[in-house]
């Protein structure tokens, strides 16, 4: 086990570096419209810093690879993602304020998103070609093909309409109001995981339909095992590997989604914070989002993979 | 040998039908909800290319006194704010879907096709590298890399397109890759490679046909991809600007700031992308299972 997390983890490394440079070039692509931006708005160069003084603030001033390296270093030995163009506080602070929350939307939704699918898939194997198995399928089907903004407008405007009453939208921190907040966040919570379950309902169904045909299940019903027991402790055990899977190429959707949801609810998460900035054009703070958002989902997939090990035994010996 | 000679063999009839209809034929046969898919896409097409003709009032009409009105007769899907007839701007839209589906899918399908191809067929310290990129590219959100971009080279119809054939070029060179992979070992590859012909030769002549059935499927379901992904940006008002009416634009900005009035505005442009999504994966799941069925399952 030990040899396999090592090797999983050294295997992290390529990854990361080719990330930070897709967000390095991303960014740098036209660093001269950064500074154009900048000088139009004086208000931001405070000290009105001409051109060349501001490009050697930035450090743009210097060679590619060299602005690569320090930006890299400063992130590495100092956690230091530069400084917001227009508050003119340390990313980093930022960053430590708004990852939790959209950590736990997508928690809540994963939560939610689970919970729903698992059960309907299972339901949904154990009785295949029942009319129940057709709703559900169908309606898996269509839930994969419904935006999530598109459902998120309708809560926001036919409740209001019908019975006047409208999501909270003045955000509450978890630490203030543990209940306040946890209500606040299920509405987009639920929709964020009806794409989610849709996925994981269809693995979840054709993962039990492979499992339920296997030797070992036939065993079981021969020993008399009631159906309760061969579904839940014989069959879903072994279904549900490639469903941990799923959470992991998952996960870049979920974050994507919880951009949009937190528009809609007004959410100050990680995609808040991205979308203002990239109305202000903080470029310091698109970096820093755009790079931990990347880094957050190979740490989900690291430790998917990691489960997965603990798992399922064949794959720690591969 | 007379035996031989008076033994009918039953030669099956010369399929009249052209290979085409004949696959038509079974996609109605085998995927009823497939060709259902195919039909709606179809005619998603069809309101798209010819939205000029079929849009009872231009795209941008303004009437002031027919605001807000509800779905009526003269307007199927009512007006908004400025009196604009949301029938006429959700046909425009499914143009502009039109236009940005098909250019961007099909710029990520010869990206992922040239990748793919190369990546699989090398193999190699390329495949390795190039492998470790698509890793570290896919990790990143689409909707991110989108915000990300839009916000470096600013909102636009080219841009969008270039974006989003280039995220889901990356990705997708993936899925082709591996068809290459398991094409790569075949036995008229390796007699290719004894008659000496060019890498060139031997990409061109005998692994792209034989991954063609892949491409075909990546390019459809990538369509319902890019539409669904260029609505989201576009409600967040960074995809194509206003006054263009994008089907994500018309369920944001104005449009939202009316829709209590008028709660048929955020019916029409939602239902209008959610069919035509759902159109195409019932459409691309169905191609999947009859052009390649080892792609079954895979999204």
């Amino acid at each position: 086990m030990q040899a396999y997390i090592v090797r999983r983890v050294l295997a992290l490394i390529p990854t990361l570096f080719f990330a930070s440079l897709i967000v390095f070039v991303t960014v740098r692509m036209i660093p001269g419209d950064v500074i154009d931006l900048m000088l139009s708005q004086n208000d931001i160069g405070a000290s009105k810093m001409g051109r060349e003084q501001l490009e050697q603030a930035l450090g743009l001033d210097q060679p590619m690879w060299l602005q690569y390296g320090r930006w890299v270093g400063a992130i590495l030995f100092q956690g230091d993602f530069g400084r917001s163009l227009w508050q003119n506080t340390p990313v980093s602070e930022q960053l430590l304020q708004r990852l939790p929350v959209t950590f736990e939307l997508g928690l809540m939704a994963l939560i939610v998103g689970l919970s729903v699918a698992i059960p309907i898939g299972v339901y949904s194997a154990i009785r295949q070609d029942t009319p129940g198995d057709y709703v559900a399928r169908s309606f898996s089907i269509l839930m994969l093909a419904v935006p999530s903004f598109w459902l998120g407008t309708m809560v926001m405007v036919f409740p209001s309409i019908w019975w006047g009453w409208s999501p909270p939208i003045q955000f509450v921190p978890f630490s203030k109001d543990p209940w306040g907040n946890l209500s606040q966040m299920i509405i987009p919570s639920i929709i964020l995981g009806c794409a989610l379950s849709a996925i994981t309902m269809r693995l979840t169904r054709t993962m039990m339909l492979e499992v339920l045909r296997q030797d070992f299940i036939r065993t079981a019903w021969a020993k008399g095992l009631g159906e309760r027991l061969v579904v839940a402790r014989h069959a879903l055990r072994n279904a549900l590997i490639p469903v941990v899977t799923l959470i992991g190429l998952q996960a870049p959707l979920l974050i994507g989604g919880a951009v949009i949801m937190e528009q809609i609810f007004v959410i100050p998460g990680m995609g808040l914070l991205l979308l203002d900035a990239v109305s202000q054009r903080d470029y310091p703070v698109i970096t820093g989002v755009f790079l931990i958002v990347g880094v957050a989902v190979m740490v989900i997939n690291l430790i998917v993979d990691l489960s997965y090990g603990l798992l399922d035994p064949k794959v720690r010996y591969r | 040998m007379a035996s031989v000679a008076e033994t009918t063999v039953a030669i099956p009839p010369r399929r009249k039908r052209g290979p085409v209809l004949h696959f038509i034929g079974r996609l109605f046969r085998e995927k009823p909800l497939g060709a259902a898919g195919a039909v709606v896409f179809m005619l998603f097409l069809f309101c798209g290319i010819f939205a000029d003709a079929l849009a009872p009032y231009g795209m941008n009409q303004i009437a002031p006194l027919n605001r807000l009105k509800p779905p009526s007769w003269a307007f199927p899907f009512g007006t908004d704010n400025l009196g604009r007839d949301m029938l006429s701007r959700c046909l425009y839209g499914a143009q502009l879907s039109v236009i940005i589906g098909f250019c961007a899918a099909g710029i990520a399908t010869v990206i992922s096709v040239f990748l793919g191809i190369v990546s699989g067929y090398l193999g190699g310290k390329f495949d390795l590298v190039l492998q470790r990129f698509v890793d570290a590219w896919m990790s990143f959100p689409d909707l991110i890399i989108l915000i990300v971009v839009v916000s470096v080279v600013g909102p636009g119809m080219p841009q969008i397109i270039v974006t989003l054939g280039l995220l889901l070029g990356i990705a997708g060179s993936r899925i082709i890759r591996g068809a290459v992979v398991s094409v790569r070992e075949n036995m008229y590859v390796h007699a290719a490679q004894s008659t000496g012909a060019s890498t060139f030769r031997i990409l061109w002549r005998h692994i792209l046909p034989n991954v063609m059935a892949p491409v075909i499927v990546l390019f459809t379901t990538r369509v319902g991809t890019v539409i669904l992904a260029e609505s989201g940006l576009s409600f967040l008002g960074l995809g194509v600007p206003p006054p263009a009416p994008t089907w994500g634009g018309l369920l944001s900005g104005s449009g939202r700031t009316f829709m209590l009035q008028g709660p048929w505005l955020a019916l029409a442009p939602g239902l209008c992308l959610t069919i035509v999504v759902y159109a195409t994966n019932m459409f691309g799941d169905a191609l999947r299972d009859l052009l390649d069925p080892r792609m079954r399952g895979s999204r």
